[in-house]
C-alpha cells in the first residue's frame, strides 16, 4: 500500500481548507519560480522521465503530448485547456482535486503552462460542479492576487493568465476536440483529426487538452523528481492514481494508490470490501463506463493499470471502479450504460447518432429476455459495426460495455430469452 | 504534389487533396453522402470510409489529407463491410418511402443502397418520425428522410452566407431546421434542394409533378441577368417542370438563384400566345397575315427616320441582330438596348465588360463597388465575391446605399463625389486600390443610368487608370450588367446611329410625333405612357408593360422555346437551346421579324438561322466563339462630365420583379410575400 | 423531445449585475472570439429568467455576443442544462445512471415522484417542483445523488430524499452534501489513508 509520504493529493477529502494560505502549508506553490527557471525542456524531460500517462482516460504519455507544442512561439497565443469536464460515469476523482485541492491544479496549469509555452490555461469545468468551480475561481482569484499567476508570474517574469470555463450538461466535451468545439461557443461536436490539437485546437492556434489529474501531479512530480513518480507503480505505469470505488461496496470512496495495486486489495483495503464479501461479487467495470466488465474470475487477481487490463481485454480509463454484487441485473447494468451513451451522442455521424439507439433498444429487449437469440449476434455485429467507424471514441464507448457483458455473461443473457419465451408460453397456454 | 496507391495504382494530387479526391484520381468510386467540393469537410457521414496503411481504423477518406507515400485500399471486404455497416445505419431510421419521394431516381442515398444495402432490415424497433419543419414556399421538407449529412447547414453558412440553418438537439434526436422555422432568406436558397443527397429537402412548387426519369432535359442559358448562368430546363412534354443549375467553373460554378430556379411557372402566365391588332382602341385576336398587314400598312410611306425601336433585357443577339438590321432598311437611326437609360459607351467594348472576368474574382485582393448590389444585380457573382471575401486578404469598399452583402463591406458613404476623391487620392481607399496586386471596381447600372452617368463612368475609368485597376493580364474595370440581353446587344450596334434617339429620346419623340412607329422587342421595363399616340409593334412574350399601348402584338418564343445566343456581362458568349415550343400561335422571335420584314418588303437577308448566325458572326466576329471570353483590349472611351452630388439609385429595386416572366410567376410572388413576413434582423454580416 | 418548440416570453435583458458580470465572462476570451462566452451568458441568462430560457433571452444573448440565433439556438437546445420549457422554482434532478442504479436511485426516483405526486419530466401544478432524471451526476462514490438547484445531496435513501423535500416545500434550505455521517468522498468511518492529516474528524 502506498504511504501517505507518497500521496500527492493530501487534502482528497477536503479535512483541511482549500485556502492558498493552507495549501502552501501542504507544499503547494513552494518556490514554483525555481521550477520555472530550470526551464521547459527540463520540465518536459522530467514529465517524460516520470513516466506519467494521462489521467483522463487514454493514457497518452503526458510529457510526450506537452513536447508536440511548437519549440518556438510565433508570438500569438497558444493554451493548455485543462479537461475538468468529469462526467464518465463511475468517476468523480476531478472534482475532489477542484473542491479541496484546487491550487495543486492551478499550479500545475502553470507548470505545464509554462513548459508547453502556452500564454493561458482554460480549465473547462462541468457545468453541474456549481459549487466546485466555485472553489476553484476563488482559488484563482487568491493566486492573482498573490501574484502567483497573471503578469510575471511567481517572479518568473512569465505571463500566464487562468481561466474557468463552465460547460452546461454535456458528456460529450470531454473529448478534448469536443470541448475546444464548447470552448469556443458552439456545440460540442469533435473535431476531425488531423490537424490535432497540438498544430491546431483552440481558435485555430496551438492547444494541448489534459485531464485535471495530469496537470495536478506535475508540480509535485517535478518537486519530488521524476525517479521517485517513476519508482511507483510498474514500468509503463508508473505513480500514483485516484481512484474512485462505487456500486456493491460496504464503503464507496475515492482513494489515491500506487499504479498497478490488485483490484482485489484496492477494495478491500480502502472501501469496505464488496458487499456480502467478495465471493458475492458478479463483475466490476474497472474504469469507468466505457470499458468493458471484468467477470469474479478475472477480479481475482487482476492489477490496476494500463497493461494489466488491457490485457484482459478492458482497460483502466478513468480508474473509476464500479462494483456489482450478484444481486446486480448484469443485463439491465450495461442496458442502463446504453442508455447514457445514447443520450450523450452528439449526433454527428451517421454509426453513433443510429447505432447507440439501436443497441439501446434491443438492450432494454433482452433486460427482459424478449429477443431471439440470434439478436445477440446481431447486436455485437452492430457494436462492431460502430466501433473504430466513428470521428472520436464515444462510439467505441458505447460498443465495448456490451461487448464486454456478452463476452462474460452471455449465457444469462441467452437464459433470460428462455426463460421468456417459457412464461409467453404459459401465458399463450393459458 | 504527394504521390500515393491507391489500390495499386500510383497517383499524384495537388498539395492539400484529400485522399478522397486522390481515389477519384485513381479511378476509385468512393461514395459520400456529406462531402461536396464546395463545401467544407464535415466528414460526418462516414460513407467514405478506406482502408489506410498503419492505420489500425479505417479512415474517413473525405477528410484525411493526402500525403505522400501513403497506401489507401477502397476495394478490400473490411472497406466493404465498413460502407454497409454506415449504410444500414443510415437505412434504420430512413422511411421506405421512395415510391412517393420527389428524390426517387435521383437519390444518393437510393443508387447507394443498391451497392451497400442489405436486402432486409435487421432493424426490429420503430423507426423514428421526424416533425417537417417549415422553410419557406420553395424548400419542401420531409425531415424524417434527413440523413444529417449537413450540407444545407454548410451550404446556407458558407456559400450563402445566411447563417439561418441549424441542427438542433442531439444525438438521434438531432433535427435540422431554419431558426424557428422561418423562410430561408437568401436568394440563393433553391441550391439545398440539389445539395440535400436525400429527399429531406425538395422543391416545394414542383412536388409530385413529375418524376425525374420522364423529363426531357435541355441544357441551355439563364436569362433573370447578366450573369448568364449554365441551367438545366427539365421539361415533360411541352411543359418545363423546373429549372436546375449546371456546372460552369468560370460562371455560376454550380449554383443558380431562387429566381433562375423558380421563375418557370412564369412561362406558363399571361403569355402572348396568339397576335392581336387593334381596331377601335381595342386589341383583338389576329392571325399573323393580319397582324403583318396592318404594320405595312402602316408603315407604308413613312419616312424611316420617324420609326425607331427599343430591344428589352431577355432578347437573344439573334433577334435583336435581325431587328437592327430591319431597322437599318427602314433607314431609322433611332434604336437603342438601354432600357434603362444606362450610359454606356460602346467606343471600346471593354468599356461596358466585366472586364476581370467572374472567375477573376477569385484572383482579386482589393474591389471597389459603384452604385452596385451585386446581391441582386447578380447572385452569382455575389458569391464569388463572398467566398473571395470569405479567403481574407480581400478590401471591399462600397461608394452607394449601405448594403447587406453576406460580407463585410466598408460603406464609404453614397455620394458619387467620393468617386473624384478616390481618382485623385485622396481617399484612403485609394491607396488599397494602388497597393493591391490585382484590384477590380464594380460599376453598377444604377450608377450610370443617372443624368451624370457618363461622367461616372468617365470617373470610374479614370480610378481605374490611375490606380493600377489596369496591368499587363488584368483588367479590373468591371461594369455589370443587369439584362441578359444588354452585352449582346451592345455589341451588335443596337444603340442609336448618327442623329438617332436613345430611349428617352425615343418616348419623347413618340410624345412629340416626331417618332410615329416604335418596335418593341420584348421592352418591358420602360414607362409606355409616352407611347400612347404612337404606332407600337410589340414582339415578346407577357402581356406586361409593353402591350400596353401597343398596337400590334407579335407573340414570340421565351427563352426557354428558342436557340438564342446570349453574352453576358463578361463578354463571355454562350448559346441556349430549345427545350420547348412556345404557346400557341407564338413564334420565335428572328423568324418573326424575317416575316415581317417580308411585308414590308425588305427582306432580311436570311432564311434560317445558320444564315442567320453566319451573317451576324461574320459582322461580329468574336459572337462565333462560344463558351469563351473573348479578349476585350483596353482602350478609348468615356466622356469626363461634373459629377452631380444625387446619391446613387440602385438598378434593382425589386429583385423578384425584375422581368416580364418573373412578374407572372406566382412562385416568385409568395417567396416576396414569404420573405417580407417573417424578416429576422439576423442576417449574412450579422455573424 | 421536441428541440424545435422553446418557449417564448416578456423581452430580456440583463440585469445591470448581470450586465457587468456579462464584461468580466467576455474578458476571459480573445475579443474576436466572442462566441466563447455564450455558454456562460446563457447560463445566467437562464438564471435570471427563473429557471429557463426564452425566445427572447436566446436572441439577447445572440445579439449581445453579434451571433447568428440559430447558432444560440443550437447551443441551447444541445446542452442539457438549459432548460427550452418552463420549469418549476425547484428543479430536483436525479440521478440514474449505472453507479447511482446500483445504489438504489429507482428508490429515490420512487421516492421522489411519490412525494411531488408527479413523474419525470413533470412540473407540480403549482408550478412549484420539477422533477427530471439525469446522467452521470460525477460523484458516484456518493452515490446516490440528486441535486437541487445545482446543490448535490449524496448518499441519499428514499428517506432522506423525502425528508429534503418535504424540507424544500416548507421553504427551508436543506445542507447539501452527504445526507450519511461521512466526509465528502471518504469511506464512512473515516479514511483509510491519510489519517495524520484528517484533524479531528478521523
Amino acid at each position: 500500500m502506498l504511504s501517505d509520504k507518497d500521496r500527492i493529493f493530501t487534502n482528497l477529502y477536503g479535512f483541511q481548507p482549500w485556502s492558498l494560505a493552507a495549501a502552501k502549508k501542504r507544499g503547494d506553490w513552494d518556490d514554483t519560480k525555481a521550477i520555472l527557471d530550470k526551464g521547459r525542456d527540463w520540465i518536459i524531460s522530467e514529465v517524460k522521465e516520470s513516466g506519467l500517462r494521462g489521467r483522463g482516460g487514454a493514457g497518452f504519455p503526458t510529457g510526450l503530448k506537452w513536447s508536440f507544442m511548437p519549440k518556438q512561439s510565433d508570438g500569438k497565443p497558444s493554451y493548455l485547456v485543462v479537461n475538468a469536464d468529469e462526467g464518465e460515469p463511475g468517476t468523480c476523482k476531478d472534482r475532489d482535486i477542484i473542491r479541496h485541492d484546487p491550487h495543486k491544479l492551478i499550479e500545475g496549469c502553470l507548470v505545464a503552462g509554462f513548459a508547453m509555452g502556452a500564454t493561458a490555461a482554460y480549465i473547462y469545468i462541468r457545468g453541474e460542479f456549481r459549487a466546485e468551480a466555485d472553489v476553484l475561481e476563488a482559488a484563482i482569484a487568491e493566486s492573482y492576487a498573490a501574484g502567483l499567476i497573471g503578469k510575471n508570474a511567481c517572479g518568473s517574469g512569465y505571463d500566464f493568465d487562468v481561466y474557468v470555463h463552465r460547460g452546461a450538461g454535456a458528456y460529450i466535451c470531454g473529448e478534448e476536440t469536443a470541448l475546444i468545439e464548447s470552448l469556443e461557443g458552439k456545440k460540442g461536436q469533435p473535431r476531425l483529426k488531423p490537424p490535432f490539437p497540438a498544430n491546431m485546437g483552440l481558435y485555430g492556434r496551438p492547444t494541448t487538452v489534459n485531464n485535471v489529474e495530469s496537470i495536478a501531479v506535475a508540480p509535485t512530480i517535478v518537486r519530488r523528481g521524476a525517479k521517485w513518480f517513476a519508482g511507483l507503480g510498474r514500468p509503463n505505469n508508473t505513480g500514483t492514481k485516484v481512484f474512485c470505488i462505487s456500486g456493491h461496496v460496504n464503503k464507496p470512496c475515492n482513494v489515491e494508490e500506487e499504479m498497478g495495486i490488485p483490484l482485489k486489495e484496492l477494495i478491500e483495503k480502502h472501501a469496505g470490501g464488496v458487499r456480502g464479501g467478495w465471493d458475492n461479487l458478479l463483475a466490476i467495470i474497472p474504469g469507468g463506463s466505457s470499458v468493458p466488465l471484468l467477470p469474479k474470475s478475472i477480479c481475482d487477481e487482476v492489477l490496476m493499470d494500463f497493461d494489466s487490463l488491457r490485457a484482459v481485454q478492458s482497460g483502466l480509463g478513468t480508474a473509476a471502479v464500479i462494483v456489482m454484487d450478484k444481486s446486480t441485473d448484469i443485463v439491465r447494468a450495461i442496458a442502463r450504460l446504453s442508455k447514457f451513451y445514447k443520450h450523450e451522442s452528439c449526433g454527428q455521424c451517421t454509426p453513433c447518432r443510429e447505432g447507440t439507439g439501436w443497441m439501446w433498444r434491443v438492450m432494454e429487449r433482452l433486460v427482459e429476455g424478449r429477443a431471439e437469440k440470434s439478436e445477440i449476434d446481431t447486436l455485437l455485429e452492430v457494436s462492431k459495426q460502430i466501433e473504430g467507424h466513428t470521428i472520436c471514441a464515444l462510439g467505441d464507448a458505447a460498443a465495448w460495455p456490451i461487448q464486454g457483458l456478452m463476452r462474460h455473461f452471455r449465457p444469462e443473457v441467452e437464459r433470460r430469452i428462455d426463460a421468456y419465451k417459457a412464461s409467453a408460453g404459459k401465458t399463450q397456454a393459458a | 504534389m504527394p504521390k500515393l496507391t491507391v489500390d495499386g495504382i500510383e497517383v499524384e494530387v495537388p498539395a492539400g487533396a484529400t485522399v478522397l479526391q486522390a481515389c477519384e484520381a485513381a479511378g476509385a468510386e468512393v461514395p459520400r453522402f456529406c462531402y461536396h467540393e464546395r463545401l467544407s469537410i464535415a466528414g460526418n457521414c462516414r460513407m467514405c470510409l478506406v482502408e489506410m496503411e498503419k492505420s489500425p481504423k479505417p479512415v474517413a477518406s473525405c477528410a484525411m489529407p493526402a500525403g505522400d507515400g501513403m497506401v489507401i485500399r477502397t476495394n478490400t471486404p473490411a472497406v466493404k463491410k465498413a460502407r454497409e455497416g454506415v449504410m444500414e445505419f443510415l437505412l434504420i431510421n430512413h422511411p421506405l418511402d421512395c415510391p412517393i419521394c420527389d428524390q426517387g431516381g435521383e437519390c444518393d442515398l437510393q443508387d447507394q443502397s443498391v451497392a451497400y444495402g442489405a436486402g432486409q432490415s435487421r432493424f426490429l424497433e420503430n423507426k423514428r418520425a421526424v416533425e417537417e419543419k417549415y422553410m419557406g414556399p420553395l424548400i419542401k421538407t420531409v425531415m424524417t428522410r434527413c440523413i444529417h449529412c449537413t450540407r444545407c447547414i454548410r451550404f446556407s453558412k458558407e456559400i450563402a452566407g445566411v447563417p439561418e440553418l441549424g441542427a438542433l438537439g442531439r444525438g438521434e434526436h438531432m433535427e435540422v431546421t431554419t431558426y424557428l422555422e422561418q423562410t430561408l432568406h437568401s436568394e440563393v436558397s433553391g441550391n439545398v434542394i440539389d445539395l440535400c443527397p436525400v429527399g429531406a429537402l425538395t422543391s416545394r412548387p414542383y412536388a409530385f409533378t413529375a418524376r425525374s426519369w420522364e423529363l426531357k432535359k435541355t441544357e441551355t442559358i439563364d436569362v433573370m441577368d447578366a450573369v448568364g448562368g449554365n441551367i438545366r430546363v427539365d421539361a415533360r412534354g411541352n411543359e418545363v417542370m423546373r429549372i436546375l443549375p449546371r456546372v460552369n467553373e468560370a460562371v455560376n460554378e454550380e449554383w443558380i438563384s431562387d429566381k433562375t430556379r423558380f421563375v418557370y411557372d412564369g412561362l406558363k402566365r399571361r403569355r402572348l400566345d396568339r397576335p392581336y391588332v387593334r381596331k377601335a382602341g381595342k386589341l383583338t385576336e389576329a392571325t399573323w397575315a393580319e397582324a403583318f398587314d396592318a404594320i405595312a400598312k402602316k408603315l407604308k410611306g413613312m419616312a424611316g427616320d420617324k420609326t425607331a425601336a427599343i430591344a428589352g433585357d431577355l432578347q437573344d443577339v439573334e433577334s435583336v441582330y435581325a431587328l437592327r438590321l430591319l431597322m437599318d432598311s427602314l433607314g431609322s437611326p433611332h434604336r437603342d438596348c438601354r432600357q434603362d437609360g444606362a450610359k454606356l459607351d460602346v467606343t471600346t467594348r471593354a468599356g461596358y465588360l466585366f472586364n476581370s472576368g467572374i472567375a477573376g474574382i477569385d484572383e482579386a485582393d482589393a474591389c471597389l463597388l459603384i452604385g452596385v448590389n451585386p446581391r441582386h444585380e447578380a447572385t452569382s457573382i455575389n458569391l464569388r465575391l463572398r467566398a473571395r471575401s470569405r479567403r481574407g486578404g480581400f478590401a471591399i469598399a462600397n461608394v452607394g446605399p449601405a448594403l447587406d452583402l453576406t460580407y463585410k463591406v466598408d460603406e464609404l458613404g453614397n455620394d458619387p463625389k467620393l468617386l473624384s476623391a478616390i481618382a485623385s487620392g485622396a481617399h484612403p481607399f485609394a491607396e488599397v486600390l494602388k497597393k493591391a496586386a490585382k484590384p477590380m471596381l464594380i460599376v453598377g447600372q444604377g450608377a450610370l443610368a443617372r443624368a451624370d452617368g457618363a461622367g461616372v463612368l468617365a470617373a470610374a475609368r479614370e480610378i481605374a487608370d490611375k490606380l493600377g485597376l489596369i496591368k499587363d493580364g488584368w483588367n479590373g474595370f468591371n461594369v455589370l450588367h443587369t439584362a441578359a440581353a444588354r452585352v449582346g446587344a451592345l455589341d451588335v450596334g443596337f444603340v442609336p446611329q448618327k442623329g438617332g434617339r436613345d430611349v428617352a429620346g425615343i418616348l419623347d419623340g413618340a410624345k412629340s410625333g416626331a417618332i410615329e412607329a416604335v418596335f418593341l422587342l420584348g421592352a418591358d421595363e420602360i414607362n409606355s405612357d409616352p407611347l400612347k399616340d404612337a404606332f407600337v409593334v410589340y414582339l415578346g412574350t407577357h402581356g406586361d408593360e409593353g402591350v400596353r399601348h401597343a398596337d400590334v402584338i407579335l407573340p414570340a418564343a421565351a427563352y426557354t422555346e428558342k436557340p438564342g445566343t446570349y453574352v453576358n456581362t463578361e463578354g463571355r458568349v454562350q448559346r441556349g437551346l430549345k427545350a420547348v415550343f412556345a404557346p400557341g400561335d407564338a413564334r420565335e422571335d428572328w423568324t418573326i421579324l424575317r416575316a415581317l420584314s417580308d411585308a414590308l418588303g425588305k427582306t432580311l437577308p436570311f432564311d434560317n438561322l445558320n444564315e442567320l448566325r453566319a451573317k451576324l458572326c461574320s459582322e461580329v466576329p468574336h459572337l462565333a466563339v462560344i463558351d469563351e471570353k473573348p479578349a476585350a483590349p483596353w482602350g478609348k472611351f468615356g466622356t469626363a462630365g461634373a459629377l452631380e452630388p444625387t446619391p446613387f439609385a440602385l438598378a434593382v429595386s425589386d429583385y423578384y420583379r425584375t422581368n416580364p416572366i418573373c412578374r407572372a410567376s406566382c412562385i416568385l410572388a409568395t417567396v416576396k410575400d414569404a420573405m417580407s413576413g417573417d424578416k429576422t434582423e439576423a442576417t449574412g454580416t450579422h455573424g | 423531445m421536441s428541440v424545435h418548440v422553446i418557449a417564448t416570453g416578456e423581452s430580456f435583458a440583463f440585469t445591470p449585475e448581470n450586465e457587468a458580470w456579462a464584461k468580466t465572462q467576455l474578458a476571459k476570451y480573445p475579443s474576436e472570439r466572442k462566441a466563447s462566452a455564450v455558454m456562460p451568458l446563457l447560463t445566467r441568462a437562464q438564471e435570471q429568467r427563473g429557471g429557463w430560457l426564452t425566445k427572447e433571452a436566446i436572441e439577447y444573448v445572440a445579439d449581445y455576443l453579434a451571433m447568428p440565433y440559430i447558432r444560440v439556438l443550437e447551443v441551447a437546445s444541445f446542452y442539457t442544462m438549459y432548460n427550452l420549457k418552463p420549469v418549476g422554482r425547484h428543479v430536483i434532478e436525479v440521478c440514474t445512471t449505472t453507479p447511482c442504479w446500483l445504489r438504489g436511485s429507482d428508490e429515490i426516483v420512487k421516492a421522489c415522484k411519490k412525494t411531488l405526486g408527479i413523474g419525470l419530466g413533470e412540473t407540480t401544478p403549482d408550478g412549484e417542483f420539477t422533477l427530471l432524471e439525469v446522467e452521470c451526476a460525477g460523484a458516484c462514490v456518493n452515490a446516490p445523488v440528486a441535486v437541487h438547484n445545482g446543490a448535490y445531496y449524496e448518499d441519499l435513501t428514499a428517506d432522506s430524499a423525502t425528508k429534503i423535500i418535504e424540507a424544500l416545500k416548507r421553504g427551508e434550505a436543506p445542507k447539501p452534501g452527504p445526507q450519511i455521517d461521512r466526509q465528502t468522498s471518504a469511506p464512512v468511518g473515516g479514511p483509510t489513508t491519510l489519517k495524520a492529516t484528517t484533524g479531528g474528524n478521523a
